[in-house]
């Protein structure tokens, strides 16, 4: 019983200990003009979408809710962001190449068709990330039409 | 006494359990070094002298050539293991490639294929073997583009299967007539046609 309860408190202690190590937020006021949005006329309901279930990761502001601000989901988000980021991030996507363009358009169809992304750990604590089949269809369907119509 | 015993034990574990956590062990990946830079030209195709310029951007887009056929055969036998491995060294390989004897408009277009052809090079160096035959889909794109201007001393053939990325049809380069198309591996073999001659 003893043990048990040394344990709680050095796991609390430790909980409490790493919330003062500070990380990188990804947080920026501005939209930059390149970003996707504001470059491709996409329709709201995709836009919802996107911002809720790809920006987090895909562009340069991070909406935080509190438990991506608790360690140790803050570490595991950082990673991931700045992952997310160099691989794709929609704010920067006017200064890419049509070349490039097409490749992540196609990238963004095989992913989401075969529910790589979101990845399945940050719909784990971020549910509202999660596409329900239609919001799939609906991406899908815009996204591929942009391809076409690179 | 026994009470401060604890509490000290407390901190030191918690102050260990801290430095475990903090130190995040990043991974570094050991980027594939090229291999010697010693050239196979099975073809024999000899090189004119007159042709100076061409021969040294030859020289410059043969060991991509090189080791975008490895990934192709490696595909071909649904080998993901050595199309990985190849796809490092591919990467590599663009990232080392000198520009500088083209005009600036030609490097502006090689900068862009560059850029694009490094992603894909990367996905399939750390991809399962359909990604894999996603990218390269891209990837021989890129390098077809980028062959069009640098040009090349090896024998080429551009073959097309119109059936892969349901049936958009992707395109790959090949040293042999024979078909083995890349992208079904051996559930559709010999799916292909030659689309054009390289040289």
């Amino acid at each position: 019983m003893k043990i048990l309860k040394i344990t709680a408190l050095v796991l609390l202690v430790a909980f409490v200990g790493i919330q003062f190590i500070p990380t990188n937020r990804n947080q920026s006021d501005t939209v930059p003009k390149t970003d996707f949005m504001l470059v491709n006329n996409v329709p709201a309901s995709v836009q919802n979408t996107l911002q809720e279930s790809c920006y987090d990761c895909h562009s340069n502001n991070t909406a935080y809710p509190w438990y991506n601000k608790t360690q140790p989901a803050a570490w595991f988000l950082e990673d991931h962001i700045k992952e997310g980021k160099a691989e794709l991030n929609f704010n920067e996507w006017s200064e890419y190449s049509d070349r490039r363009k097409n490749s992540k358009l196609r990238s963004i169809i095989s992913q989401i068709e075969d529910e790589e992304m979101p990845l399945d750990s940050y719909t784990f604590i971020h549910r509202d990330a999660k596409l329900s089949e239609e919001e799939k269809a609906e991406i899908l369907q815009f996204i591929k039409q942009l391809k076409n119509s690179l | 006494m026994k009470n401060l015993k604890t509490t000290v034990s407390i901190l030191v574990l918690s102050v260990t359990l801290l430095g475990f956590t903090s130190c995040k062990d990043k991974k570094t990946e050991e980027a594939a070094k090229p291999m010697s830079s010693e050239m196979h030209h099975e073809d024999g195709h000899s090189q004119t002298s007159s042709d100076k310029m061409m021969s040294e951007a030859s020289g410059n887009t043969a060991s991509i050539i090189e080791n975008y056929l490895k990934i192709k055969n490696a595909l071909v036998a649904s080998n993901e293991d050595e199309a990985a491995t190849a796809g490092g060294m591919l990467e590599s390989n663009f990232k080392e490639f000198d520009k500088s004897p083209y005009s600036s408009e030609e490097q502006k277009e090689l900068t862009d294929i560059i850029t694009d052809a490094i992603e894909h090079a990367e996905h399939i160096s750390e991809s399962p073997l359909e990604h894999q035959r996603e990218h390269f889909d891209l990837l021989s794109k890129d390098l077809i583009d980028m062959i069009a201007i640098t040009g090349t001393d090896k024998k080429l053939y551009q073959d097309y299967c119109p059936m892969y990325n349901n049936n958009k049809g992707a395109a790959w380069l090949s040293t042999t007539k024979e078909i083995k198309n890349p992208y079904f591996g051996s559930k559709m073999m010999n799916c292909g046609k030659i689309q054009k001659e390289i040289n």
